[in-house]
């Protein structure tokens, strides 16, 4: 066990994160606001008896993610907005193939090219599956550096666990800035196995391709042409992501016990969201802030108890986008408590008096 | 009684799939008893994409992984690279190698990836329908090309393992046929070579090999042999190319 305390960027802070988790393969395109990730991981790879490869371009290493995780070893690639919407192929081919895989998006403002400053747009491209067919991915929202790093451990065992793409879901600023890192080595959010390495078998992971030696060949697909064979794998897929909506939900909140108005954001809006709420508190306004940490599963269930037991109780959702986790909240919410919204996107970021503005003007 | 001949050990007693007269179905086997041949058959990792051969890991008795159309170099870089120990190798169609795929092609050659790649050129592709490849000869008549392939228009049929053995990285290119009994064994020959390289760790080796399509050429399995010997193999020389 030792503790150590770094300053470090966010995306170096995620790469060191998915190192300690055990991930031996990283594969990735260069694209601003991560550039800082590959170079880290391309420092750090080699010493942690890992594999980095700078692919050809998102397709190819998002595919080849794919591969290594059909061979058993815990896989991430990362990229930014462009670069997502090209591995969504690969993406929805390891949800098919129920590989284990993490995918860091470090989010630009869009669409098409738009520009690399820190926005939240792609939430809806993360959560609602992004490529093609009926698939999820476990959507994780950092807020700070020291989150993005544990969050890479319960991301690699959430994606080991249940067999699908984890994505983890940032933007620019948390990319970029430094905070003080505490790397602690007995660090252990572990839900399952331990990860297995280029040098270990894994053993755990008795469905990856190592050579048919003793057992009957595996096949890693996700292609079903029987009638009826595919519905019947969807149908899993299904069940399995009912499972997860039931038992990974994950969010921190503020002042909830009597707040009448409250805050919603994920990320870096949720850092400013919180300032915002404690300069109300200290003006003894009542507000409370949730922050979802899974994105998807969503957590609703906070939301619908909420929203049931107080009739007067208003939220106001905040985003770098303009109004997608709103949809969330709206769904979860089921008309039961009043919801408004506030976001900018393309760069601009709601200040804390944007916010206070209208929190002022809801009146509550 | 001796039994003189039979099925590989990784190739599995399965009715076809494929079109009668379709090459497909003997390059499987040409890579079955290689396998067997060699030892390989617990160790060996098929990648094998979309195209006619998509479901390759239902002819084969040994770990086969799918890939996305053109991908399967890409997959396979990955495999390799964990799994140094095992043999991995691709089954790529011309439609999947040549042109979605060029990119994770002329890339993982150019990485010299320790991998073998069976390069399946039909001339056209299979599964969608018979539509223009980047294969198809000048003249030839496609789904997509109804007056036939024209320069012009289409560009000319893509030489791909030309093109691949000017690449330092790759140690072994070489083109047969399945155009008769003498060149399904110098195909197998090939196949050979091409999978003790990767044991040898010499690097990234391709096995192009001319196959019939006769449903999308548009003829019986007999014309289209001849057809291969006639035409085919005067747009793509058989022989070692590198
Ligand atoms: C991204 C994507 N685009 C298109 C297709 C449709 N598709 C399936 S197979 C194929 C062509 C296959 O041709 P080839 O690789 O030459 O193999 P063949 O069928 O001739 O054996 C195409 C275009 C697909 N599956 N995925
Ligand atoms: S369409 Fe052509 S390549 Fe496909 S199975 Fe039939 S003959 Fe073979």
């Amino acid at each position: 066990m030792s503790k150590s305390k770094v300053l470090i960027t966010g995306n170096e802070a995620i790469a060191q994160g998915a190192i300690d988790a055990g991930c031996r393969f990283y594969a990735g395109y260069p694209i601003t606001p991560q550039n800082e990730l590959p170079a880290y991981m391309a420092r750090q790879m080699p010493a942690a008896g890992g594999i980095f490869i700078q692919a050809e371009s998102e397709l190819a290493a998002i595919n080849m993610v794919f591969g290594a995780a059909a061979a058993g070893v815990r896989a991430m690639t990362s990229s930014s907005s462009p670069g997502i919407s090209l591995k969504q192929e690969g993406i929805s081919y390891i949800a098919g193939a129920e590989l284990p895989a993490v995918i860091v998006n470090i989010m630009r403002g869009g669409p098409g090219l738009g520009n690399i400053w820190p926005a939240q747009s792609d939430y809806f491209q993360a959560t609602r599956g992004g490529g093609h067919g009926d698939y999820r991915s476990i959507v994780l929202a950092p807020s700070s550096i020291q989150e993005a790093y544990e969050l890479m451990f319960l991301a690699f065992d959430l994606a080991d666990k249940y067999r699908i793409p984890a994505i983890i879901l940032g933007d620019g600023i948390l990319g970029q800035m430094m905070e003080p890192l505490l790397v602690d080595s007995r660090l252990s959010l572990v839900v399952s196995e331990r990860p297995a390495t280029s040098d270990q078998q894994p053993t755990t992971k008795n469905w990856a391709l190592t050579g048919a030696k003793g057992r009957p060949p595996n096949i890693v697909k996700s292609f079903y042409m029987k009638e009826g064979d595919l519905e019947k794998f969807n149908l899993c897929l299904q069940e399995k992501y009912k499972v997860i909506q039931g038992k990974e939900e994950r969010f921190e909140s503020l002042f909830l016990d009597d707040a009448k108005l409250i805050l919603v954001a994920y990320g870096t809006m949720a850092r400013i969201a919180k300032s915002v709420v404690q300069r109300l508190r200290k003006e003894g306004k009542k507000a409370g802030l949730i922050r979802p940490i899974t994105l998807w599963p969503f957590p609703q269930k906070i939301f619908q108890r909420l929203a049931i037991s107080d009739k007067r109780l208003a939220f106001l959702v905040i985003e770098m986008s303009y109004g997608q986790m709103l949809e969330d909240v709206k769904l979860a919410v089921c008309g039961k408590a009043k919801v408004e919204f506030f976001g900018r996107s393309g760069g601009g970021v709601p200040t804390e008096e944007e916010i206070i503005k209208k929190f002022e003007s809801l009146k509550v | 009684m001796q039994k003189v001949f039979g099925y590989p050990k990784s190739l599995r007693n399965i009715l076809t799939h494929y079109c009668a007269g379709c090459g497909h179905g003997i390059a499987h086997r040409l890579i079955a008893e290689v396998v067997d041949e060699l030892g390989i058959r617990e160790k060996v990792i098929g990648v094998a994409p979309v195209g006619c051969a998509v479901i390759a890991y239902d002819y084969w008795d040994f770990d086969c992984s799918e890939a996305a159309h053109g991908r399967a170099l890409a997959v396979a870089t990955a495999i390799k690279r964990v799994r140094p120990q095992n043999i991995v190798f691709t089954y790529q169609g011309d439609g999947d190698l040549a042109a979605i795929g060029t990119n994770e092609t002329i890339h993982a050659a150019n990485r010299g990836e320790n991998v073998t790649v069976i390069f399946i050129n039909n001339a056209i592709y299979g599964m969608t329908g018979g539509q223009l490849a980047p294969t198809t000869l000048l003249g030839q008549k496609t789904a997509t090309t109804p007056a036939g392939r024209e320069a012009k228009f289409h560009g000319y049929p893509l030489k791909i393992s030309e093109m691949l053995a000017l690449l330092p990285a790759v140690k072994y290119v070489e083109r047969a046929a399945l155009s008769s009994p003498q060149e399904i064994i110098n195909a197998k020959k090939a196949v050979k070579l091409a999978f003790q390289n990767q044991i040898d760790n010499l690097g990234f080796s391709l096995v192009e090999i001319l196959s019939p399509c006769p449903t999308y050429w548009g003829m019986s399995p007999k014309k289209a042999l001849e057809w291969m010997r006639d035409v085919m193999v005067k747009e793509f020389p058989l022989g070692r190319i590198k």
